[in-house]
C-alpha cells in the first residue's frame, strides 16, 4: 500500500451542503487574538466522526461561512473543537459567539493526517503559529494509543510568548513519556526563559531518527518550506513527509474551484498533502 | 577528570578536528560559568572571546528603545557564542545573557586570531566552521525578518 493510498478520509453523513445546528458550549481564550470554540450538535442532531486533519465550513448566521480546521479530539465526535484567530469580520463575528449561540456546521471535509501510515513510527510534528490546531487532533490520537505510535517530537514555533496557543497542553504533552516537546518564539522578552529563534532552529535539540520518523507540518506556507528544507537536510524521505495547506474553501467538495491548487482541490484532495505531491508547487508564484 | 582537551574534542563544534589542532586550542582555553542573569558581553565591547556552551542557556539580547531588550535568539549546550572576534573591527553586536547556571569553554580569539595568521591551514579549519554557523543563522534572521506567523 502507498502512503498516499492510506489516507483516510470521512463524507459527511448528512448532505454537505447543508449546515446542521451545533451550540457553542464553551469558548477558552488561547491568546489575545485566537480562541477555542467547542460546540455540541443542537437536539437530534448527530454528532459528526472526523479524522485528524480535516475541516468544517462553520456558518456564523447573517455574517457567514469559514473554513476551520478541527483542533479537538477525535475520539469525542461529540464534541467539535476549533481554534479560532480573529483577523477578520467573519473569524470577529465567529470568537465572539457565547455559550449558548448557535453555529452551523458542514463537514468534516477533506484529507486528513497520514494516521495508518504512522502506526509503529516516530511522529514528528512540525507547527508555527495556528497551525498547531489542525495537528492537535493527531497528538491526542498518539497519546491515546501510545503503544501503536514511537517516539512522539512536537517542535513549536509561535511569532511571540503571548502568541503561544496550547501553552498548559504543551507543558502536559512534554510530560509524557516517550515524547519531545520544544517551543520557540520568534522574539522574547525579558519574562521569556524559553527558546527563541525560528521554528527550524529547533532541530539543533530534537531528537530524531529520521529513517523511522514520518513528519507533519502545518504553518504559513513559507514557514513550511524552510521546514522541508531542513527536514530533507536531516535525511527524512520526502515520502515520509505531509503537509497541510490553506487555500480560500468554499463548497468544501471540489466543486466551485476557489480553492485549486494545480491540478488540486484543497478542500476535496487535502488539506493534508504528501510532500512529494506538491513539492513543485511550493516554488510557484500566484498559486 | 575531564580535561579541557577533551571536552573541546568532543563539542559538536569541533567534531573531527585534527588532534594538533585542538591541542593548539587548548592553549587559549578555560573553563568558565555564569550565574543566571550574568553578562557574558554587551553590544559594542570588543570582541575578543568565543564560548563552547556545555549546559545551560543564553540569550542574545539587543535593544529596540523600548523599556526592555528583546531577545533575537538563546543558544544552548552545544552551540558555540559569538563569532565577531573573528571578523574586523572586533566588535560585539548584541548583548549576551545567561538565562540559567551556564557552563562554557571560553576561547581567546586575539590568541587564536595570532595562530591562524601564522597557521593558514588552521585559520582556514577555523573559517570553514565558522561560516557554516554564519550561514545558518543568516538564514533563520531572514526566516525571522519575514514574520511568517503576522496577521495578513
Amino acid at each position: 500500500m502507498t502512503a498516499m493510498a492510506a489516507i483516510d478520509t470521512i463524507s459527511p453523513a448528512q448532505d454537505p451542503r447543508l449546515p446542521e445546528p451545533y451550540v457553542v458550549k464553551r469558548v477558552d481564550q488561547d491568546t489575545p487574538d485566537t480562541f477555542s470554540l467547542t460546540l455540541h450538535p443542537e437536539g437530534s442532531v448527530k454528532p459528526i466522526p472526523f479524522r485528524p486533519g480535516q475541516f468544517s465550513m462553520l456558518w456564523v448566521f447573517g455574517v457567514g461561512e469559514l473554513p476551520i480546521s478541527i483542533s479537538g479530539d477525535a475520539s469525542e465526535p461529540n464534541k467539535l473543537v476549533y481554534t479560532v484567530r480573529s483577523v477578520g469580520k467573519a473569524t470577529h463575528a465567529l470568537v465572539s459567539r457565547g455559550a449558548g449561540d448557535q453555529v452551523g456546521v458542514r463537514g468534516p471535509f477533506g484529507v486528513g493526517w497520514p494516521m495508518e501510515t504512522a502506526r509503529g513510527r516516530d511522529v514528528v510534528i512540525v507547527a508555527g503559529g495556528i497551525g498547531l490546531a489542525p495537528l492537535r487532533p493527531v497528538i491526542y490520537e498518539v497519546l491515546g494509543n501510545r503503544e501503536q505510535y514511537g517516539r512522539l517530537v512536537i517542535l513549536y514555533g509561535a511569532r511571540s510568548p503571548r502568541d503561544v496557543i496550547y501553552r498548559k497542553e504543551l507543558s502536559a504533552w512534554a510530560r509524557q513519556r516517550e515524547t519531545q516537546v520544544l517551543t520557540t518564539v520568534d522574539y522574547g522578552g525579558l519574562s521569556w526563559h524559553g527558546h527563541v529563534g525560528v521554528v527550524t532552529t529547533l532541530f539543533r535539540y530534537a531528537r530524531l531518527h529520521p529513517s523511522r520518523s514520518i513528519a507533519m507540518i502545518c504553518g504559513p506556507e513559507i514557514m513550511m518550506r524552510f521546514v522541508t528544507r531542513e527536514l530533507e537536510t536531516l535525511g527524512l524521505n520526502r515520502d515520509d513527509i505531509y503537509v497541510s495547506m490553506e487555500r480560500n474553501m468554499k463548497c468544501g467538495e471540489g466543486f466551485c474551484g476557489h480553492c485549486q491548487y494545480g491540478a488540486h482541490f484543497i478542500c476535496k484532495d487535502g488539506p493534508v498533502f504528501p510532500y512529494q505531491k506538491i513539492r513543485p508547487l511550493l516554488d510557484k508564484y500566484e498559486l | 577528570m575531564e580535561t579541557l582537551e577533551r571536552i573541546i574534542a568532543e563539542h559538536p563544534f569541533f567534531a573531527d578536528l585534527e588532534p594538533a589542532y585542538t591541542a593548539l586550542l587548548t592553549g587559549c582555553a578555560s573553563n568558565v560559568r555564569f550565574s543566571p542573569g550574568t553578562y557574558i558581553f554587551r553590544e559594542g565591547q570588543e570582541a575578543n572571546h568565543f564560548y563552547l556552551l556545555r549546559s545551560g542557556k543564553i540569550a542574545l539580547e539587543t535593544l529596540t528603545g523600548r523599556s526592555s531588550p528583546i531577545t533575537v535568539e538563546t543558544l544552548e549546550e552545544g552551540d558555540v557564542l559569538g563569532w565577531s572576534w573573528l571578523v574586523p573591527p572586533y566588535v560585539c553586536n548584541f548583548h549576551a545573557r545567561a538565562l540559567q547556571e551556564t557552563r562554557a569553554i571560553a576561547l581567546d580569539g586575539k590568541c587564536l586570531r595570532g595562530k591562524c595568521e601564522q597557521n593558514h591551514d588552521l585559520g582556514y579549519e577555523f573559517l570553514k566552521r565558522f561560516a557554516q554557523i554564519m550561514v545558518r543563522r543568516l538564514h533563520a534572521t531572514r526566516f525571522q525578518l519575514l514574520d511568517v506567523y503576522a496577521a495578513r
